[in-house]
This record gives structure tokens, sequence and C-alpha cells, in this order.
């Protein structure tokens, strides 16, 4: 046990201490806080310009503009209006000149009619805005010369009541799911990189150790399989030390933009109503496809001879976990589907494609277990397996680059 | 016996590398492997250490087969040369160390003496890539016998050294021996072999065609060298009953016999031909073994 944590301590270490890591940790945090605070920043760059400009309207009927202005401020929007004394030449001449945005003209007597003139089209927020308010006050208006009664107006006007349901019993309701839906989204993909990442860095850490031929020196003092797993273990800790520093610092992000993960942007991600088991299974899910992974990762990294041969040799898993991916991504949409259901009990689909049917669906609770149980197995397999290759793989040196090596190592290894 | 090797044979595929190999090295004793490129010495070494299993056969340690418990007790320099090249010197030699159950205190502080007495204890703290070659290989050597094992293996230690580093690590090898560990090296240096071992034996394509103590395999080699130095023209003497060889030199030449009275005889021939500079009677080199056993084999 001494010499694991010797491995596992040297493996965490030397990984954490590199330049390149601290970097990136460095740089996923910072731009973590610079995502959250974006809206405020853009702000302050913008926010003397366009933004409080009032709006220059040449109202021909004379009547419309402060039902306009009363109505933008109903809808919450930040234009001001302010009834030009300009005619519209001078207001084309101002716009083109720059010194203002745009400007709008009203007309018509009973049917409302107006013009948006800006120097380009492709400033539309302000228009659509606009454009939602003149419908409304145009309503109104009309309204008020059918002289129709309030509640015939608001019979009118009354949304259809349409509600998805679900007849399915795992089904979340629809409410739930979008809630549920944009929080698994980000978990899948942080599963994603996770193991990509971290089983990469292992089998780079293998190769290494073989092209600079320290590893008979290794294996000569301590088992390979006790090398193998005190390093993925080692790798592994470090992993999830670097996730959580992910998402404190993710969580200290969004504190400090002074959002309370309630509204705009954060609504659709559902983190109003975060479900504690999201999260429990998404740290399962990642440390079992870590170390299913990982043990494959050490097998194809103890084949190569040079470090340059690393990533030619892990294009078959890289392969599985895109395959995977692709299940889990569409599957957001549809997590009920059959071929959804059927991947998540395959153990190198499963880390991503069950987290996401527990994630999004009230499955029983056997269905996880079993593919967990199915994955611990293939994990114990593997390693027994790895442990094999690994043993005479560490030993073989040449021109190693082929699949095929692997029946070779484990002949070295066996001694048969 | 601490080491021993039991009809060990060990196959890749249809190639053999050892073949039926057995051997004794007793405690306290330095073994000296000579063989040429692929005679298979390296795989003799991986199976004694149990990274490679025996295909028929077995390699004991102390009447048992050596598993990773024993890993403290032996100390292994691989021909492949390896460490971390961008690892700190020390930190290097106190992990390796530790790896072989070594406390990190005792590591630490061995690691400097060790380091002192090779005259390099400013590396201390440098990168292994920084360091020459045979500097690193200072290092390696270190590196197997931080930990104090009883048995230690070595891999072609002296390989692409200079004479004087070669003295320095001789000795400390020696001086090693001397507390008590028992020692297995290779070389293809005769000298080597000959200069530090007690005992000695010759692989050729995975056999063992010579093994024994150093005067016992000279001995059973049955034949010496008569040196005959004249200012007359020798080489006539090459036809002399029971001369094997014959070695022209300058201002003279070497015969081989097979019998200490051929000797004799050339001694009295050559006085015929004229007066004699100097005559010796010596032990045949481990070299000269070398190349009849093996030539010898190849044919």
């Amino acid at each position: 046990m001494y010499s694991f944590w010797i491995i596992f301590k040297q493996a965490f270490k030397t990984k954490a201490m590199t330049k390149s890591f601290m970097i990136t940790t460095l740089v996923v945090v910072a731009s973590f806080f610079l995502l959250a605070n974006l809206p405020s920043i853009i702000e302050s760059f913008s926010g003397d310009d366009d933004s409080q400009q009032t709006l220059q309207v040449l109202d021909e009927t004379g009547q419309y503009t402060e039902a306009l202005q009363a109505q933008l401020s109903q809808q919450d929007s930040a234009i001001q209006l302010e009834a030009s004394e300009l005619d519209e030449e001078q207001l084309k001449a101002e716009v083109e000149e720059g010194s203002i945005d745009a400007y709008l003209v009203l007309a018509g007597e009973g049917q409302l009619s107006a013009r948006y003139v800006a120097e380009s089209a492709t400033d539309s927020a302000e228009a659509a805005e606009l454009e939602n308010a003149l419908q409304s006050l145009q309503t109104a208006n009309v309204a008020e010369q059918l002289e129709l009664e309030e509640t015939e107006l608001a019979r009118l006007f009354a949304p259809v009541a349409m509600e998805r349901e679900a007849l399915a019993e795992s089904s979340k309701s629809q409410e739930e799911l979008s809630q549920a839906r944009g929080l698994v989204y980000i978990l899948i993909m942080v599963i994603y990189i996770a193991v990509i990442y971290y089983p990469n860095m292992i089998a780079m850490e293998v190769a290494n150790e073989k092209s600079s031929r320290v590893m008979e020196i290794l294996i000569s003092s301590v088992s390979p399989v006790k090398h193998m797993f005190a390093k993925i273990a080692g790798i592994g800790t470090l992993g999830i030390l670097q996730m959580m520093t992910f998402a404190l610092a993710g969580y200290l992000a969004i504190q400090s933009s002074g959002s309370d993960l309630t509204e705009g942007i954060f609504s659709v991600m559902g983190f109003s109503e975060v479900k504690f088991s999201t999260f429990f299974y998404a740290i399962l899910f990642f440390l079992l496809g870590y170390f299913l992974y990982a043990v494959l990762a050490a097998l194809l990294g103890s084949l190569v001879s040079r470090t340059e041969d690393v990533q030619q040799l892990m294009l078959p898993m890289m392969i599985l976990i895109i395959i995977a991916s692709f299940i889990a991504f569409s599957g957001i949409s549809m997590p009920d589907a059959t071929y959804v259901t059927v991947a998540s009990y395959i153990p190198f689909f499963a880390p991503l494609v069950m987290f996401l049917r527990v994630g999004l669906l009230d499955i029983p609770l056997w269905e996880p277990l079993l593919s967990i149980a199915i994955m611990l197995l293939t994990i114990g397999l593997l390693g027994w397996f790895g442990a094999r290759v690994y043993r005479g793989g560490v030993l073989m040196y040449g021109s190693s680059q082929s699949l095929k090596d692997i029946r070779r190592a484990i002949k070295l290894g066996n001694g048969k | 016996m601490t080491l021993s090797i039991k009809n060990a044979t060990k196959q890749f595929g249809d190639f053999t590398a050892v073949d039926d190999i057995s051997l004794d090295v007793a405690e306290g004793q330095m073994h000296g492997f000579l063989g040429a490129n692929g005679a298979g010495k390296t795989t003799t070494f991986r199976m004694a250490l149990g990274l490679l299993t025996p295909t028929q056969g077995e390699v004991l340690w102390q009447g048992r087969r050596i598993s990773y418990a024993d890993s403290p007790d032996i100390g292994y320099l691989p021909e492949e040369r390896g460490l971390y090249p961008k690892m700190k010197v020390q930190d290097q030699l106190v992990y390796l160390a530790q790896l072989r159950r070594m406390g990190k205190k005792q590591a630490e502080q061995g690691a400097m003496e060790w380091l002192e007495r090779f005259e390099v204890p400013h590396y201390a703290n440098k990168k292994v890539e920084e360091l020459s070659k045979g500097n690193q290989q200072k290092i390696q050597l270190i590196a197997s016998l931080l930990h104090n094992p009883k048995l230690l293996i070595l891999d072609e230690p002296f390989s692409g050294l200079d004479p004087v580093n070669v003295e320095m690590l001789k000795k400390a090898i020696l001086d090693f021996q001397k507390q008590g560990a028992t020692i297995v090296f290779s070389s293809h240096r005769m000298d080597h072999v000959e200069e530090l071992c007690d005992d000695m034996s010759i692989l050729d394509k995975g056999k063992l065609i010579v093994h024994g103590s150093i005067r016992e395999v000279k001995r059973t080699f049955g034949k010496q060298n008569v040196r005959i130095h004249s200012d007359f023209d020798i080489t006539s003497l090459s036809a002399v009953p029971g001369v094997e060889k014959f070695t022209a030199q300058r201002g003279g030449g070497v015969f081989r016999v097979a019998d200490e009275a051929v000797g004799q005889n050339l001694l009295t021939r050559a006085l015929e031909i004229g007066p004699v500079r100097q005559f010796a009677l010596e032990e045949p080199s481990l070299e000269e073994i070398f190349i009849e056993k093996v030539g010898r084999a190849h044919v």
C-alpha cells in the first residue's frame, strides 16, 4: 500500500504542477467569471452610446406619441420617445450624418401605420419592440372604435390553453423536463469532456514513462497492476478536484454577477429547481466513465513506444466516446427513444446515456443500478485484461501502433 | 544459493531467446555475464526479476520465485537507461527508492551521500535531461542501489562511460559487494568481468556455453599462450607440433598451445634461430576464451 500511495502522490503532484494544467485551470476559471459578467461588461462598454438615446418621432396625427410611450413602458422597454420638431428631410439628414440612429414616422387615422427609418435595417431589436407596442395600441384603438366591452376584449385575446401531457409514467411533466434539460445538457457536456481529457492524460503519462524507458525500473519495483491503478486513482483525484474548482468558480462567478440563477438565461437551464440526485448521478457517472476509459487508455498507452503514436492508438477509444455523446445529445429531445434505452446499458455509452435518462426521466431505480453494475463489471474485466496487456506492453518496444499488438503484449506478459 | 536459475527457457513465438539455462549465484558473489548482443542476457535478467515468466523452468531467489514482496531487496539497472527527464535528480532518486519501500528521510540522505561519492552533489536539484549521458548513468546506478538491495542486477553498467568514470563506478560496485550484496552484471567488456567477478558465464544464442569461477574456466580451457620476442623471424615456429595458433606481433609473436611442454619446445627451437629477448607463459584471456567458444559455437 505504501508504494501505491507513493505513485498516487507522484501522479497527482507532477500533473498538478505542470504549467499547462495550471494555465488551463486558470483560463477556465477566468472565463467563467468573464461569461457570468458578460452582460454587464457589454453594457458598460455600450452604455454611454445609443441605448440612452431618445427616439425621434414624427407624429403626423399628433395623438399617438404619448399612448405609444405608455405602452412601451408597460412592456418594460427602455425606448424613450420624443416628438420631433424637425421635418422628415432634416431627420433623414441627421441619420445619415450619424447624430441620431433612427426615427419613427406615425401616420393614419383609425388605421395606424408607422415607418421606422434607420441607417441600416439590422438594428431590428428596437424596431421589433416598437412593432409590438404599436400592435397593442392599434388593437386598443380598434376595440374602442367597435365599442367592445372589456370582457369581450378579454375573450377575443384569451390564449388557447394547450398543455402537453406525457402518457408514459416514466416521463417527467413537460415543465419539469424543460427545467431538467438545461442542467442535464451541461452536465453531460462536462462528463463528456472529462472522460476525454483525463484518460488522455493517463495515456500520455504511461507513454511518456515508456518512451523515457523509466518504465522498466518502475515495473521491476512495483507490480504493473498497482502502478496502473495508482496512476489512474491519482489523476482521477486530480480530475475531481479540478472539476470541483470549476464548479466553485462557476458558482462564485454567478454570485458575483448578481444573478440569483432564476432569471434570464438561467431560467432555461433549470437551476431554480435543482434536484440533488441529478448532481449525485453526475458525479457517479463521471467516476464510472472516467475509470472505464482510464483503464482503456492506460492499456493503449502501454502499447506505444513513442508519445507521438498515442493519438493514433487512442482513436478507436475516442470514436466510442464520440458515439456516446451523439446518442446522449440527440437523446436530450427524446430520452424515451428505444436506442437511448438500449445504449444506456452498453458500458462504453452508459456514463453519458444512462445519466441522460436518470436526469430526464423518472425511471425505476433498478435501471441505473443495473447499468452501474454492468459498468463496474466491465471496469473489472478491463482492469484484469488491461493489467495483462500492460505487463507485456510496457516491455514491448518497436513500431507498435496497431491494436494487434495487444495480442503480442499479452503473450509477452504471460510467458506463453 | 541465493539466486538459482533452473533449466530456464524463454521463447518468443518461434524464437528461443534463452535456451535451458541452469546457473547458481552464491550469496555475496559477483557474477559476470558475457555474451554478444542478442545472446539472451537481458531476457535472463528479466526472468530473474520476474518481469518475464520463463516458458519452461524457473528462477528462484532464496528458494522462492521472485515476487513484488521482494522488491526492497532487489536493485536493477536496465540496459535501456531510463529516468524521468523532467524530474530533478534528488526527487527522482527518492521517488524510485520509495517505490522500493525505503523511507523518505533515509532516501534523501542516502541520495546525497551517493551524489557526493560520485562527485556530482551539485546536480541534486537539476533536471535529469540537463545532465550529460555519463552523469545520467551515475544517477541511474545510484537509483539501482540506493535502497541497499541484497541482489543487484546490472545490465551493461559501464557502457558509454569514460575510463575515469568506469573506475569510479567499478569501485563503488566492488564496495557494495563487500557490504554483502550479491551482484549479477552483464557486459561485453571481458576485462571488466575478469577484473571484478568471482564467477562468470558466457551466453551465446540463448545457450550457456561456459560457466564457473574464472580460474576454473581458464584452467578447463586447457590452453596457454607462449609469448616469444626475438630479433629474428620466428614465424616458422608456428609449424611446431602442438601449436594451434600463431599471432605475429612486433618483435615476435604469441603461440597458443594446448600443453605447457610445447612451450618449452618452442623456446628451444627459438633459441636455435637466435637469442630470445622475452619468453613468457601466459594464461589465456577471457577474450580469447570467448572468441574461441562463441566462434566455435557459431560453426
